[in-house]
């Protein structure tokens, strides 16, 4: 938490003040028309959750590793990220869905991956809240086996169903469409990173506050 | 002595506090049953079972009574204060682990031993089309599922509402057991058996089972550690 931090906020307010004008611009999908639109959320809160899943699960290597509390500080702040972008995902998917298949949740791959991760980081929470004092370890625990847990759950789910669009289809829009997406997820990225680096000073203030609470107790 | 004499002597010691009063593995039997029984109503449709419910109802009593059966290993060692006995023992924390998850897959096994028979009988499910292949998913399954709860169980020990937390953090993470358990097992059970198909969720289960035993060991000893 820097000098950097109100730069970093201006140029994503000015990011997110710039993205509608570019998705207004970008042309009409040719079968989806204007509810193809809503990917240019969709797609960024996805890559914004997975920023978040391998931060919380990295940070809390860390933590394990050389108890530093810093680590847990941002293990936490990922965490809360990955349920935010994940509920945010949730919420466009279907909308989405219902008008381009017709079905609110079709239990397609992607969908179905996101949503047992984004339960795994809601697991991950409820015990940092319910679980009482030394549970730090044990949801670092939770972190990190969330993590490795990505590829296990989506090619498990990816094998039982399968109708999402193809992982291809971002890679082969065209430049009109593909520079609002790539915008777009710029901005959700920085305001991952925005908001990981307030969470985490707030985590370390609240430790503070403990800390001078216990030191005043004494 | 010797690393796999620890991992013995742990599992030994499990077992005998179990023959004496067999307390687990009679309430998880009976937990085992009463889910196959309370399944079957709402997945059995004019005397038979609907399709691919029989490998569904199978998984979900493992996966029940398998979290029974964890909490209650382990609510046992906290009781009696065992737990701290054990981790001041000088054998290391990974034999503690491999010997604690080996005692819960055996009892687990014992009452699959019992359940998968019922399940054949009560659903017509082939047990014996495919045996060496069933008996594979069934200890692969069961090995991903005990090694990640076995893990959190004992961490677990020390915090409040420990009871809720742990099918709570267990079940996301087991997610893919539960359904190469149940896929693999289906492909087994319907009319034309899908070898290939079961074959490709058992490979998925070995794989889990590698990643997740490791990174247990791993964090077991990270986090057992005062």
């Amino acid at each position: 938490m820097s000098k950097s931090f109100p730069v970093l906020t201006l140029i994503l307010a000015g990011m997110f003040v710039y993205a509608p004008v570019l998705i207004v611009g970008a042309p009409y999908e040719s079968t989806m028309g204007l509810v193809q639109k809503i990917f240019y959320f969709h797609f960024p809160s996805w890559m914004a959750m997975f920023l978040a899943v391998f931060v919380a699960g990295a940070a809390s290597v860390a933590f394990l590793v050389r108890r530093n509390p810093r680590a847990d500080a941002l293990a936490v702040a990922a965490a809360e990220l990955v349920v935010v972008f994940g509920a945010i995902g949730l919420i466009t998917g279907p909308l989405w869905g219902i008008k381009a298949w017709g079905v609110w949740w079709s239990w397609d791959p992607r969908g179905t991956s996101a949503l047992v991760l984004w339960l795994i980081f809601i697991a991950y929470l409820l015990l940092r809240r319910f679980g009482g004092p030394g549970s730090e370890r044990l949801a670092a625990a939770v972190a990190l086996f969330g993590m490795f847990n990505v590829p296990f759950v989506y090619w498990s789910v990816n094998l039982w169903r399968t109708l999402h669009p193809k992982t291809t289809v971002v890679s082969s829009l065209p430049v009109s469409m593909g520079a609002p997406l790539w915008f777009s997820t710029a901005a959700f990225l920085g305001l991952a990173v925005a908001l990981l680096m307030l969470r985490t000073r707030l985590e370390h203030r609240r430790a503070e506050l403990d800390q001078l609470f216990l030191a005043l107790e004494d | 002595m010797s690393f796999l004499g620890s991992v013995w002597l742990v599992v030994r010691k499990d077992l005998v506090v179990e023959f004496r009063n067999r307390e687990i593995a009679y309430t998880t039997l009976f937990f085992a049953v009463s889910t196959l029984l309370v399944f079957s109503f709402g997945f059995v449709h004019e005397g038979r079972a609907v399709e691919d419910a029989a490998a569904g109802i199978l998984w979900v009593a493992i996966a029940f009574s398998g979290t029974l059966a964890l909490g209650r290993a382990f609510e046992r060692e906290r009781q009696n204060e065992t737990l701290r006995g054990l981790l001041m023992a000088p054998v290391q924390r990974t034999a503690l682990y491999l010997g604690k998850l080996a005692g819960i897959l055996l009892l687990l096994l014992a009452v699959e031993a019992v359940i998968v028979p019922m399940v054949g009988l009560m659903f017509q499910a082939p047990l014996f089309r495919y045996p060496v292949t069933l008996i594979a998913l069934l200890v692969t399954g069961t090995v991903g599922f005990v090694a990640v709860g076995t893990l959190f169980a004992a961490m677990l020990v020390r915090t409040r509402s420990r009871d809720v937390l742990l099918p709570v953090l267990l079940y996301p993470i087991t997610v893919p057991v539960i359904i190469a358990g149940v896929r693999g097992t289906a492909a087994l059970f319907q009319v034309d058996a899908d070898l290939p198909m079961a074959r490709a969720w058992l490979s998925m289960l070995v794989f889990f089972d590698v990643v997740f035993v490791t990174l247990a060991l791993w964090t077991f000893e990270a986090v057992m550690t005062e």
